[in-house]
């Protein structure tokens, strides 16, 4: 069978195979290994085979824990059986891994290798994780490129059968799991001819079975275990031989060599670079780019990490080097040296020690590049192999960084550049939401599958979920690409975000004579004159090609909305010459037909039209031999910033945080809060507007925007005095306030993401126009500028008097400041108005325990974070630990809050005398109950705090360190489904039972959102989710009446768009009450499939259906002899179907499988009547029989 | 007695069709009505909406978010096929009221601009329809665009239209044309194999609470059948292809007289809905007895026997009635 080129990323290439090698597999999201499983569970959803003739079983778990017992399990019992990958969940495998390695278990794992969380946490590639495992056991085999994904993951499985030894496949993170490249798909022939099928037969009749009876896992005692561990040791020996063999299988079989260590370079080195992952694949290029010119200098490859094979590690070297430097993708402070360094440093004096060497002992050094997916350029490279050329070289170095604190940095010439002209290098800047990224892996698989060129795909991404700016990089070329690191001069960029030129240097990026395409909203004639200065500077002096095009015109002419995607791409075709034209355009309209053909030929027409309008529209610009220009770039922060935020922030803000030295970074990971308040976005296209004579006050718009850019103020009216002229007041409603106080809404248009949820929710219409609300969106740019002053005048007005609010009801609640403000959220997030609410009303006295998932990353991604400071400069301290431990980790923050407060009262009891026994009395005694309470103790603690300066005794000294205790801590632990149903339920289920007063914030999206909507617990019935792509077919998890049932538990079921009331009740209650308390909060979501402005209406149809029920578990109640639950809901009114079937979540399944979405309907209108027949039944019993 | 006629090249047992309704969304309902007597039935709609807004809406869905940010890439597992399940639906519908009926059973597609959506023509005459109802649904809010562009449209999507499928195919129409019997000419010319007059626009109500427009299907009434009475009378002399009078038939008289105007069929729906299938049978019963005591052979001998040409005073179809009725009121 003829192998096919395909264009594919590193994940698909290893989940291509791993399932047609596999029985059985288990599975658990972590970026960036999830579209592994996504791949796997597809391919069975679909229902393909694997080589033997049956679909793999898939089956998602719990954790990465979960995953790796299911596959110990799986092993044992004789399955070829797999999982995928990466960073904690790597880690959390670690206790299997030694037991699948003790017992002498074929596996592969195949892992995208990402940092682990330290300092904080990353998302992005290197070795930390998989060298975390080296002592596992496990085999390890490094794939540095997509093809070597594909190829290795086949090798790898062919090698652990017959060495027993079980391995872990792994590549890097991002630029090898996510680079699209053009490679050679292996056949089911190929993958017959590698596995040995009498390997797989004595693997199978290796597992356990009642017919054969054995037993494993016994506890062995000091007198044998020693001497059992021994046993493997032969295995161990003969693994790089097996590897090895099976290299040399696949390349008869297939064509491709590889060793266990390959060389590339000089073949008369002296200098010489070890590593292994995807920067070997640019050492490769470098090295034979230096050797072309002369220079004598190499790269050894290593392959198998896991066993080292000393013998053959040296044998790779030339018998002319003199210098090594090894280079660790991972960092292990303390040690004598990175592992792979330190195992270079024993391979070379043990095979000196024997006699063996055939060189002289080289220099070898170590050091440390590409953390985190740091950029490794050649530039990098030959500063690494100058560095060998040194009498003494830096040892323990880095690479990537301006090390100013410990000194280890190389310095490198940003200038060294090794790509020629034949390789086309296009750089795309586009928004998320404007389709570049899609337009793009389109363009490589044109490129990729339709001609002969080789074509290379990666993407950036910011840390944003709205409004977010993508980078595309992307290479063509006649020869095979081993560019594994950005483009650093393009020959083809283009913007399609006009804005983006005043924020983002992107020419910079431009080679000489290179091509630039910008989308403009304006004519041809007139977009020089709204370029920047520095842009048009650099147009004429790199002499760039210029070309323009109304993208969004076009869109908007042919019927596509706001997706240039197509319009683009076309621009691309038409003018980089990468295709001849009319071909190019021929293509794109075939991938159009393809992508979307099964969407409607509507669809497809609208592209076609697109396509034929852009080559309409398209111009090239006379480029003006001068600047004309006065704009200047926009400063990433406004003035008023404070140091930290102008010196380290605006850098990051700016995408220059590669040149941060590590003296600007925080050793410990600490940062300040409140910084989204710095970087103005301005991501909404159209932001509301307040008609404040429509207005009736009510504030729903204020609770609901998710990103706190609606604000609500009630003030004296003097205030107004200086007011800018088109600031905004009418006459406050209601008796609650002075009489002549006014009522603001004030919105800060830079933040707004523009999602509408406050206009879907404004009751308030007007009478000559009903359409037009009390809020109403309207283009953004025209208001910027009057609407940022009106706003920092807003901010201004002193907060009205917390503790005269009636913060119990959702009008006075959204009076207190909220300290959540600008979060990275998607526009319309249904999480964040819950965590928002949580700040207005305990902001000031709360500390947070945020499990990972969307709320960390909304919450704690740099470059800015939301959580916030009031003006006494008191807000909510947060922080992450990892996804599977937030609830214990909240728990400690209890605990030692409940310490200190214990130890300052005691403290202060025995020096009643020296502070006062009246003011200490006041303060032991004081009930906190609501915020006046808290107001007065927080006075006291002022007076205590006086006074105690003046004490000088060592309890006064540590009284003052512990006095803030003595103000009420709310306890805070928030994170979403995926960590509360699944991986965290655990300890979040030992945190409950354990009594101690902490609050449990669920954010509900029934799905895990963070990494791209995979079914959880609390996944619906019927709703189609990664890794349930025909549906779920069972019942969500009753996570509240699980709570419910140890009696002591406050429990709340929430859902703001249904009743806010009682959403803030909810909220106050489980504050109040001494114990923990569960608030479980319906969070809309965009992985639900609707316009996320209707997400409220969502809410209101998910209890009216009874699918989502609301009620309030209160123990106090029961002390007072009532019923502790009340519902919140009324009886189911509509159909579960009028809900399910406003969601595309839902309606999916509908549409791939309609008999099976008529069952899932029923099924889930069974659950919903059950449900509400067990909860009347139980709130309607007396509190006796409870 | 001869109830027979011929419609859209179909010979009917009877001048009764049931009209496109909610009631041919059940098999069940669609055997009752040749039960009792129906001759055909005409299905409910298929909308150009639900073609293409379900393709849009799940195109738009199932791609927001997508690749904007690292971890998620995609929200959603990208399936196999996708079926428009509404227009599924639908020409399952075709082919099981196809298999569980012997009468005729005319498809309904109701849609405005030309495009892709036309393809399902062709979808419904595969699922086994015997003929198709073109429902042209416009609304001429566009100030810009004249009569003759309206006219012109309605012609090609009814040419558009007759290009793809052999079956026969009847548009219906709403009045509201300057001129009328011009717009019924033109689209008789183009191979209109049958008009069908008129259509009910559901017009819109007030919701005085909310202060939004509401909308709400309300039945016909049998005062309805005057409009399509008059202008199959006038139509009639002229045009070539079938005609069917729908909007206002309630009871046998309707029928009697739809058919004297010259309709070759005539089509209820609310009449049904409101008072049960069993009408049709009861409505068969009055017509056999009004056209026995009136000594009738059989409903061609009777069909435009009161048009425009043959009626004894043709003036009463044009403004001199309208004088009349003015007159007579005073």
């Amino acid at each position: 069978m003829a192998r096919k080129m395909v264009t594919i990323d590193g994940n698909e290439a290893a989940a291509y195979v791993a399932h047609k090698i596999n029985e059985v597999i288990a599975i658990y999201p972590i970026t960036p290994s999830s579209p592994m499983g996504e791949h796997s569970d597809e391919y069975s959803a679909k229902g393909e085979k694997n080589i033997w003739g049956t679909i793999p079983s898939v089956t998602e778990m719990q954790s990465e824990g979960g995953a790796s017992g299911a596959v110990h399990g799986a092993l044992q019992a004789g399955a070829l059986t797999t999982t995928f990958t990466a960073s904690q969940g790597l880690l959390l495998m670690i206790p299997n891994m030694y037991k699948i390695a003790g017992e002498l278990t074929s596996t592969v794992f195949h892992v995208s290798a990402r940092s682990i969380a330290a300092q904080a946490l990353s998302i992005f590639g290197d070795h930390s994780d998989v060298m975390a495992v080296r002592s596992t056991g496990f085999g390890m085999l490094a794939s540095n490129s997509v093809q070597e994904v594909m190829d290795f993951a086949l090798i790898s499985q062919a090698a652990t059968l017959e060495a027993r030894v079980p391995f872990v496949h792994f590549f890097d993170g991002f630029r090898t799991s996510h680079e699209v490249m053009k490679v050679e798909q292996l056949t089911r022939d190929d993958m017959k001819a590698m596995i040995d099928d009498d390997l797989v037969i004595a693997h199978r009749k290796r597992g356990l079975n009642p017919e054969h009876p054995v037993l494993r896992g016994t506890a062995q005692n000091p007198d044998v275990f020693f001497q059992g561990r021994e046993t493997v040791n032969p295995y161990y020996e003969k693994t790089p031989a097996i590897v090895q063999k099976a290299m040399d299988k696949f390349a008869k079989i297939v064509g491709r060599e590889y060793h266990l260590f390959d060389y590339v370079g000089h073949p008369e080195a002296e200098r010489v670079i070890v590593l292994m992952g995807s920067g070997a694949e640019a050492v490769r290029d470098t090295v034979e780019y230096l050797s072309a010119k002369g220079e004598k200098v190499g790269a050894v490859i290593v392959r198998l990490y896991r066993p080292f094979s000393m013998k053959d590690f040296v044998a790779a070297f030339p018998k002319t080097t003199k210098a090594v430097a090894v280079l660790d993708r991972t960092k292990e402070p303390g040690s004598a040296g990175e592992p792979l360094y330190q195992d270079a440093v024993t391979a070379f004096t043990e095979m000196v020690t024997e006699g063996k060497l055939p060189f002289n002992f080289p220099k070898v050094i170590g050091g440390r590049y590409g953390l985190s997916s740091k950029e490794f350029t050649p530039g990098m490279i030959k500063a690494v192999l100058d560095e060998l050329t040194k009498e003494a070289p830096k040892n323990h170095f880095t690479i990537g960084i301006h090390d100013d604190v410990s000194h280890t940095s190389l310095e490198w010439d940003k200038s060294f550049i090794i790509e020629g002209d034949d390789v086309v290098r296009g750089m795309f800047f586009g928004l998320g939401s404007d389709g570049t990224v899609g337009a793009n892996k389109n363009s490589i698989k044109i490129i990729g599958e339709g001609t002969e060129n080789y074509a290379q795909g990666y993407f950036v991404y910011d840390s944003k979920k709205s409004g977010s700016v993508t980078t595309s990089h992307l290479r063509f070329g006649k020869n095979p690409i081993h560019s594994t690191y950005l483009i650093e001069k393009a020959n083809f960029l283009a913007c399609h975000q006009f804005v983006f030129l005043e924020h983002i240097d992107m020419l910079e990026n431009a080679a000489e004579g290179a091509t630039f395409l910008l989308n403009a909203p304006y004519p041809k004639d007139e977009v020089w004159n709204k370029l920047t200065k520095d842009a048009q500077q650099q147009i004429i002096d790199k002499k760039l090609k210029f070309y323009v095009i109304d993208a969004y015109s076009v869109a908007k002419k042919t019927g596509m909305g706001a997706r240039i995607n197509t319009i683009m791409q076309t621009c691309f075709f038409a003018i980089s010459g990468v295709l001849p034209k009319d071909e190019a355009i021929q293509k794109i309209k075939d991938a159009i037909k393809k992508t979307y053909g099964k969407k409607g030929d509507k669809i497809v027409q609208m592209n076609f039209n697109a396509v034929d309008q852009t080559l309409e529209n398209l111009y090239e610009v006379e480029v003006p031999n001068q600047v004309t220009s006065q704009i200047e770039m926009v400063h990433p922060v406004p003035e008023h910033a404070p140091d930290f935020v102008q010196d380290v922030t605006a850098t990051l803000i700016a995408g220059k945080g590669d040149d941060l030295p590590v003296s600007k970074m925080p050793a410990d990971g600490t940062w300040p809060t409140g910084t989204t308040q710095y970087e103005k976005r301005n991501v909404g296209l159209e932001v509301p507007v307040w008609e404040e004579d429509l207005c009736i006050q009510c504030n729903k718009c204020v609770a609901v925007c998710p990103h706190a850019v609606i604000r609500a103020k009630v003030y004296d009216e003097a205030i107004l005095e200086n007011a800018p002229e088109t600031f905004k007041s009418t006459k406050v409603r209601g008796r609650d306030f002075p009489e002549g106080y006014k009522y603001t809404i004030q919105v800060a248009v830079e933040d707004c993401t523009g999602c509408e949820l406050c206009v879907e929710v404004c009751p308030a219409k007007s009478k000559t126009e009903p359409g037009k609300k009390a809020i109403n969106m309207a283009p953004q740019i025209p208001l910027r500028e009057t609407e940022r002053e009106n706003w920092y005048y807003f901010l201004d007005i002193p907060e009205y008097d917390r503790s005269k609010l009636k913060i119990d009801t959702l009008k006075g609640s959204q009076f207190l400041q909220p300290l959540f403000e600008f979060s990275g959220a998607c526009p319309g997030c249904g999480e964040t108005p819950y965590i928002k609410l949580a700040t207005q009303l305990f902001g000031d006295r709360m500390v947070v325990a945020n499990a990972t998932g969307c709320s960390s990353i909304y919450g704690g991604n740099l470059p800015t974070t939301p959580w916030a400071k009031n003006h006494d400069g008191r807000g909510p301290a947060w922080s992450n630990s990892l996804f599977e431990d937030n609830a214990e980790f909240g728990l400690g923050f209890r605990l030692t809050i409940d310490k200190q407060t214990q130890q300052a009262r005691e403290l202060l009891e025995g020096m009643k005398n020296e502070v006062g026994a009246e003011l200490a009395e006041a303060i032991l005694t004081a009930d906190q109950h609501d915020e006046a309470d808290i107001a007065e103790q927080r006075e006291r603690i002022i007076k205590l705090e006086e006074k105690l300066a003046t004490i000088s005794t060592p309890e006064a000294k540590h009284l003052t360190s512990l006095a803030e205790y003595l103000v009420k801590k709310s306890v805070w632990i928030i994170g979403g489904d995926g960590w509360a149903y699944d991986i965290g339920y655990g300890g979040l289920d030992h945190v409950l039972a354990s009594g101690k007063n902490v609050n449990i914030l669920v954010l509900d999206t029934e799905v895990y959102s963070n990494t791209g909507g995979q079914m959880s617990k609390a996944t619906p019935t019927g709703a189609v989710a990664k890794f349930a792509a025909s549906g779920k077919p069972l019942g969500k998890k009753d996570l509240g009446m699980l709570a419910m049932a140890y009696g002591n538990v406050y429990v709340a079921q929430v859902a703001m768009g249904y009743n806010d009331t009682q959403t803030v009740k909810a909220f106050m209650e489980a504050e109040r009450y001494d114990g923990p308390s569960i608030i479980i909060a319906y969070s809309h979501c965009i992985a639900h499939g609707y316009n996320l402005k209707d997400g409220m209406k969502h809410q209101k149809l998910a209890v009216e259906s009874g699918i989502w029920q609301m009620y309030r578990f209160n123990p106090e109640a029961e002390k007072e002899g009532k019923n502790p639950l009340r519902l919140d809901y009324k009886e189911p009114k509509i159909p579960v179907s009028d809900y399910m079937s406003t969601e595309t979540r839902f309606n999916m399944v509908n549409k791939m499988n309609p008999e099976a979405a008529k069952e899932f309907i029923a099924h889930a209108q069974e659950q919903a009547n059950k449900r509400w027949e067990k909860y009347s039944h139980l709130a309607k019993m007396e509190a006796s029989e409870k | 007695m001869d109830l027979t006629t011929k419609y859209l090249g179909l010979k009917l047992k009877n001048p009764i069709v049931s009209s496109a309704s909610s009631l041919s969304a059940h098999v069940d309902t669609v055997k009752e009505m040749e039960d009792k007597g129906a001759s055909a039935v005409v299905m409910y709609s298929l909308f150009e909406e639900q073609i293409l807004q379900e393709a849009e809406a799940l195109d738009t869905y199932l791609m927001q978010g997508a690749n904007a940010f690292a971890e998620a890439l995609s929200y959603f597992p990208e399936p196999e096929t996708f079926e428009n399940r509404d227009a599924e639906e639908y020409l399952n519908q075709v082919s099981k009221l196809k298999s569980t009926v012997d009468i005729p059973v005319i498809g309904s597609l109701n849609g405005v601009s030309a495009g892709g959506w036309m393809d399902y023509a062709k979808k419904i005459e595969d699922a086994g329809a015997d003929a198709l109802e073109l429902n042209i649904y416009y609304i001429p809010t566009d100030p810009t665009k004249s009569s003759a562009d309206i006219e012109k449209m309605y012609v090609e999507d009814l040419k558009t239209v007759k290009s793809k499928i052999k079956i026969p195919v009847a548009v219906k129409l709403s009045p509201y044309f300057s001129a009328f019997a011009n717009m019924a000419k033109q689209l008789d010319d183009a191979g209109a194999d049958g008009l069908v007059l008129f259509n009910r626009f559901y017009q819109p109500d007030i919701d005085l609470e909310e202060l939004e427009v509401k909308a709400d299907l309300e039945l016909s009434t049998p005062y309805e059948l005057r409009l399509p009475l008059r202008w199959i009378a006038i139509l009639r002399p002229f045009i070539k292809a079938s005609l069917a009078a729908t909007s206002g038939i309630h009871d046998a008289h309707g029928v009697l007289k739809a058919v004297m105007t010259g309709a070759d069929v005539t089509m209820m729906a609310s009449e049904l809905i409101r008072n049960g299938i069993g009408r049709i049978d009861a409505i068969l019963k009055d017509l056999v007895a009004w056209m026995e005591e009136h000594e009738y052979e059989s409903i061609e001998q009777m069909k435009g026997s009161l048009s425009y040409k043959t009626v004894a005073e043709p003036a009463a179809y044009e403004r001199a009635n309208y004088m009349k009725v003015l007159q007579s009121v005073r």
